[in-house]
This record gives structure tokens, sequence and C-alpha cells, in this order.
């Protein structure tokens, strides 16, 4: 039966996140976007304290547990109102994010615990995905980070450099977490070398070497890590042994799997963004005499109009495909095409509705008195990380086409 | 709780209706359109997967219970196959509706059961006015109460079998607020061009001028009921029939893509192409969520729905439109062809802007 009704449990979790957005985000959010670096501690501890008083710990969603799931679902509707409040300040959320959702993607229930149990500490922690390369960025197959097999010692050896890392700073140095390496155990082998590899904060070889300066997201650490000699225990890959082995793409297909679950997630975050914008836009407006007639035809109403309605719809849309990716990963069906089809839309979306909005307001939308430049600024990363929209297309074509990718390169 | 799976009853008549718009409509859409007539027994079989009679109460001949969501399912359905025969199939749901949703017990139970519990007979409505700047909500049709009765006056176009029409709802302006009125065959004053109409698109489509020369009606025959569901319920129609519209063409360009050899390799496997398939698709799942919503609310009462119908058939058509063109674009200048369905999409694609009125789920 098709029901566009927000679920209660999702909607009363809205109005709590909607309090910390209004009065713990939004006031400092100008001014971590100029202090690059600076940690938002209280919002931070704040969040880390309220998810321990919900009985929560990570914001990875739960086990499977009796009746409908829709941890996903409630997932993507609390980031997307975090987001709402800050998109930069959102990412430094403590809990447990992108390695986390590597972890619940492809490890097992021994390493799920092993690795997730600290986000339910006393202190918080931040987690980490380390994917990217100098020279590998969407085409992950090219990584050149190595993971050696040291029997005696029963201990993998990694060597490498990632880059772009988002809070890996957090996650190695402000907190005790992890990150979530992604290395390959046969350089000659390709996608099928590739394995996922924990490497917990403290590890000796393990170093953040440079942090990032960016356009937006300032709120949030991009840095770069060095892998030298770094050993880790021979459990710390992720899933069952026999992947070790495998000389399938296992691996790969984990990265894959993880992407299914975070694009969607990634994508949240653009419509959060995006909506933020439309809704401050519309208040300007409204505060100089301008509203939107809907239900005018289109011949009759005025540019802006126009362009705020198209930005509605764009919004709307892109949003209950975000919904109905993470639907789909609660209720278990596949959703390779549907995850990055609302990663697509999100991306262009954001970008789309803010650069826009910035237009419209001409100088006060160029004006770093308001957050709209900000956020013109924070959407651009939408369409980067997680796969850039162009990654993302040829996922959907390979889908729709029904191409491997050596048929659709 | 979320959820965008239709019910199995859905499903069931999602399936009925494919079947009958792959294997019935789309193989007699492009004689239909050169030809400019719709096989009457195509209509008949297509009016026999009582789509309209399933969405009325028994009390008034039907079988079943309104939907808006049921109705954009089927609509996307019917509009896969080919739109001109979908429009006239439910043409007598452009006066049926707007009686069950607008109209009082009385004009529910004299006027329905004629309509839906007989064979397909032409029942149609006459909304759309020949002007640039025409809005629903702001008609230049006017309607005057003077004595019992009200005076209709005002001009109309794109009323789709209004020749052989047995009655019409026509929507004029009362007191400033659009209202529908029941005007039956030969009323005097009532004009139907004597030529059929001539458009870009929709050819196989018989559609008439309308002329209202001071056509009284009488006070029984106004549908009192507010015009904003029905103008609702006309938009997320038109939006489902876009995205059934663009669905086809999305599919053949990109079944065509797959077929046709290029510098070595299929066409398909360009990234040019294959981006403008990606986006097409992403395109049209967009908008089936729009108008699914918007059904949805309508189906609920919510009192945003007609707001939402409206950006729901705004979004879909111009989805359509870039859908459909960039079909035409994949197969090249094979597209160009009538011999191909996707130029006849692409006209198709365009009315969709002004094509609000022409159906109501």
């Amino acid at each position: 039966m098709i029901d566009f009704e927000t679920p209660e449990k999702i909607s009363g979790v809205l109005t709590v996140i909607n309090t910390v957005a209004v009065n713990m985000m939004r006031p400092v959010a100008r001014y971590f976007d100029e202090h690059e670096h600076e940690i938002p501690w209280d919002y931070i501890n704040f969040m880390h304290t309220a998810a321990r008083a919900m009985g929560g710990s990570s914001m990875a969603p739960s086990e499977k547990k009796e009746g409908p799931r829709f941890g996903y679902q409630r997932l993507a509707s609390m980031i997307e109102m975090l987001s709402w409040g800050d998109a930069a300040m959102y990412l430094d959320t403590p809990g447990g994010m992108l390695g986390s959702a590597a972890v619940t993607a492809t490890g097992s229930p021994e390493q799920r615990e092993r690795f997730l149990a600290r986000f339910r500490g006393e202190t918080p922690v931040f987690d980490a995905m380390c994917m990217t390369e100098a020279g590998a960025g969407s085409d992950t197959s090219a990584i050149r980070t190595t993971a050696v097999l040291d029997k005696d010692e029963s201990q993998w050896i990694l060597n490498g450099e990632k880059i772009f890392v988002t809070a890996g700073h957090k996650a190695l140095v402000d907190s005790k977490g992890f990150i979530v390496v992604w290395a390959t155990i046969d350089p000659k082998a390709g996608r099928a070398g590739m394995r996922p590899f924990v490497v917990e904060a403290g590890t000796p070889g393990c170093q953040v070497t440079k942090m990032e300066h960016k356009l937006g997201i300032r709120a949030s650490d991009t840095v770069s890590i060095v892998l030298q000699d770094c050993r880790i225990p021979f459990e710390n890959i992720l899933g069952s042994p026999e992947i070790v082995q495998a000389k399938e793409t296992a691996g790969f297909k984990g990265a894959m799997a993880t992407f299914d679950a975070t694009r969607p997630l990634v994508a949240a975050q653009a419509i959060g963004l995006a909506r933020a914008t439309l809704e401050l836009l519309k208040e300007m407006l409204a505060e100089r005499g301008v509203t939107i007639r809907y239900g005018v035809p289109r011949q009759k109403l005025t540019t802006i109009e126009k362009d705020v309605i198209d930005m509605d719809i764009m919004l709307r849309s892109a949003w209950w495909l975000v919904v109905k990716a993470v639907w789909m990963m609660d209720n278990g069906k596949p959703n390779a095409l549907e995850s990055s089809m609302s990663k697509v839309r999100a991306g262009d979306v954001v970008n789309k509705i803010t650069q826009k909005a910035v237009e419209i307001m001409g100088p006060l939308g160029y004006s770093r008195e308001y957050l709209l430049e900000k956020w013109f600024r924070d959407a651009k990363i939408s369409d980067i990380y997680e796969g850039t929209g162009q990654i993302n297309r040829l996922v959907v074509a390979r889908q729709i086409l029904g191409y491997r990718s050596s048929e659709l390169r | 709780m979320y959820s965008f799976e239709p019910s199995e009853e859905q499903k069931m008549l999602i399936d009925t209706v494919s079947r009958f718009a792959t294997s019935d409509l789309r193989p007699a859409a492009h004689d239909a359109e050169e030809n400019k007539e719709l096989p009457r027994k195509l209509i008949s079989k297509g009016w026999e997967l009582g789509v309209l009679q399933a969405s009325i109460p028994e009390a008034y001949g039907g079988f079943g219970e309104r939907s808006a969501v049921t109705g954009v399912l089927a609509a996307e359905a019917m509009a896969y196959g080919d739109l001109a025969g979908a429009l006239a199939i439910g043409t007598p749901g452009l006066f049926a509706l707007p009686v069950l949703l607008a109209g009082s017990e009385e004009q529910k139970k004299q006027y329905l059961p004629p309509v839906i519990e007989a064979y397909w007979r032409a029942y149609t409505a006459a909304l759309i006015e020949p002007s640039f700047d025409f809005d629903p909500n702001d008609l230049k049709t006017t309607a005057e109460a003077r004595g019992g009765e009200y005076i209709l006056k005002g001009e109309k176009t794109l009323v789709p079998f209004a020749d052989q029409a047995e009655a019409m709802i026509v929507f004029a302006k009362l007191d400033g607020a659009t209202k529908g009125f029941i005007v039956l065959k030969g009323a005097a004053g009532l004009k139907v061009g004597a030529e059929r109409e001539k458009f870009m698109g929709l050819n196989a489509l018989p559609f008439f001028k309308v002329t209202l020369d001071g056509v009284k009606v009488p006070k029984a025959n106004l549908l009192e009921g507010d015009f904003t569901p029905v103008l609702a319920a006309m938009r997320v129609s038109i939006a489902a029939m876009a995205i059934g519209v663009a669905r086809a063409a999305f599919e053949y360009s990109r079944d065509y893509a797959k077929e046709r050899e290029v510098f070595g390799v299929k066409v398909a496997q360009k990234q040019a192409i294959a981006f403008m398939l990606a986006e097409m698709a992403t395109e049209i799942e967009s908008m089936r969520m729009l108008a699914w919503e918007a059904a949805w609310m309508i189906d609920k009462g919510h009192a945003e729905a007609g707001k939402q119908a409206y950006l729901a058939a705004i979004g879909a058509m111009d989805m359509a439109m870039m859908v459909t063109d960039r079909a035409v674009q994949i197969l090249g200048g094979h597209g160009y062809i009538r011999e191909h369905p996707v130029e006849l999409w692409m006209r198709n694609g365009r009315g969709f802007a002004m094509f609000t009125g022409l159906a109501i789920v």
C-alpha cells in the first residue's frame, strides 16, 4: 500500500533534532565556517549525551528486530534535519558514520560488536572511511595501498597514503575511534584484490599528515593519512575470513554494498541543506513583499515565482527518491539503482537551489551576513563525495542498460 | 509508515492495464494518429477494463471506491501504451468524476449510472479556453444567475468528443469561483464547432471548439461543490500520463541505443548517450514519486493536496518534454521519421503543458 506518512517513531525524533538544529547549530554555523579546523565540542558533547540518554549510541542503524524495519529511513530523516541545521557541523556528529556503515555492511557480528561498542562509551567517538588516494579517486579499483599478511604474527601490514578522509582527524586524534581503510591484498588483481580493514586510533604507523582547507563544509575536517608499516590484527579484515582467499570481487562488492547504504544518506544531507536554503529564500522574499502564488499558470508568474516553484519541485521529488532508496534498504530490496539515482538527483538539486538562491537575492545572497553564500559553498561537496554525480550517472546507466563495467566504461 | 509498493489489488489492475496498453493501444497508435481516428472497438475494449467504473461506488452504478493513487497508477500504465487512446477511454470520466467530486446526492444518482453502467458513450467536459493565459481558477467563460437559471457565455477549446457527447460539464466563473455545470446535448446556444480542431499532436482524438452563446442551465445542474479537488485530480492525472508517455519514450530509446551500432560499439555504450538515459530514468522516477505523493494527499484529504498536485503537474510536464525530446535525439535522424513513435511522443510531450482538463482519475 503506497504511503507517504512519516512514521511516528521518526517524526518524534525529528522534533528533538529540529530543536538541536535551531538552538545549537544555526547560531554557530557561521563561526565554525570562519574558524576552519576548530571543533564544535558543545554540539558534539550534547549529541553524544543525548544519544546515550535515549539508549542509542551510534548514528548507524540498529540490528534487525521484530516488526517492520526503518533504521535507514530514520537515519536519513535525522541526517536531513541535522543538515538543515548545518550541513558542515552535521559531519561532526559523533557515533559512527561512514566507517561504521562499512562495518555494518561488510563486517561479521563479532566485528560489529568489537568495533561499534565504543560509540556507547562515556566520551564521543568518531570513525572515518579511507577510500580515495592521490591516484585513485572515482576509480577505486586503482587503489595502491597494500595489505600484506604476516602469517607468523597473524597481522596485516598496511602501507600507503589516503587523502580526503572526512573526519579522519576526529576519528584518530580527537577520539579513540577507528578508520576503515580500503587496501589491496594483490596489486595485480585490480578490484578482486580490494579488502576493507579496520585501523584503530593509536595504532603505530598510522598518522594524520595534512588537514585540507576547503571551499565549504569547513566545520568538518578532511585529512590525509599515511600508513607506514602499520600493523593490525588479522581479525581486523572486515567480513568472513574466507574472503581473504577468495579470488572473486567480494571485497569490491563490499565497497559497493557500502555505497548502496551510504549514498542515499549523503543525498539526505544534500536535501536538508537544500530545504534550509529554500525556506530561508522564501522568508527573505516574503520580508520584502514577494510571495509565491502556487496554483497559478506559469504564463502569469514572475521569474522569481517560477524559479521558486521549480525549486519546490526539485526538492520534494529528490527527497522522495532518497526515502525510497532507504526504504528499500530497510526492506532488504536491492537498491543499487535507486541509491545512485537519489545521489545523482540530490547532488544536482542542492547545487541548483543554492546557486539560484544566491542569484535571486543578489548582493544579499553574496553577502556573508546571511547563510545563503555559505550554503552555496557547502552544497558543492554533495555532488563530489561518495561518488561524483558523473560516477553515479555511470552506475545508474549500467543498471538501466544491464551493462557490466567492461561494457560501459 | 512509508511504503512505495502498490497493494495487491493495485498490482493486478496495473498488470491488466499494462497488458492492454502494450498489446492493443501501442500497436494501434501510429495508424490512429495518421488516419486521425481511433477504432471504436479499441476504445470499447479499454473501457471494459473498468478503470473508471472501479472508482465509482455501487450506489451510483460502479463497483468500487475512488482512489487517486489507484487512478494515477492506472493512468500511467494506460498512457504508456498511447496517450490518445488513454484519453479517449477516460473521456467519460471527465463528466463522471466532477459529478462524483462536486455534485449533490441527487446529481450523482441521476447522472452517474447512465455513464457507468453501459458501453462507452461520449460524455465529456469543457474546461480549457483558447487563450495563452488560460487559468482554470480565473475562467473567461462566465455563469450568471438569472431567474431560476444560469446563463453561460464563453468559448472553449480542446473539448474531446463534443460533437457526439450526451452531456458535458462546462466550467465557468460564477461569483469569482470556477464551477461546473451539467449541459445536455442540444441545449440552446451550445455551439459545437463544425470541424474538428487541428493540433500538433493527438490527431487520433476528435477535439472541438465549443461556444456557449447564452446557454441556459437549470439551477439543479450546478455542481455546487468546490472546484479545488476536481482541479487537483485533473492535475495528478495529467502528471501520471506524462510519466507514462515519458516512460514509453525512455524505454524505446534505451532499447534502440542497445541495438544500434556506432564506431564498433552500441550507441548506449557511449557515455554521452548513457548519461542522457540515466538522467531520463532518474527524472521519470522523481516525478513519479511527486505524482504519487500528490495522489496520496488527495486520498487523505490533505489540506496541501491541491498545491502538491500543481507541483506534480508542472514537474511532470517539464520532465515529459525533456525525456521525449531526448528520445528523439537518441534515435537521431530515425527519431525524426514518423515510422518510429518517438516523434509522436515528443509532440505529446510538448502538449502536457496545456492538457490539464483532458483527463481525470
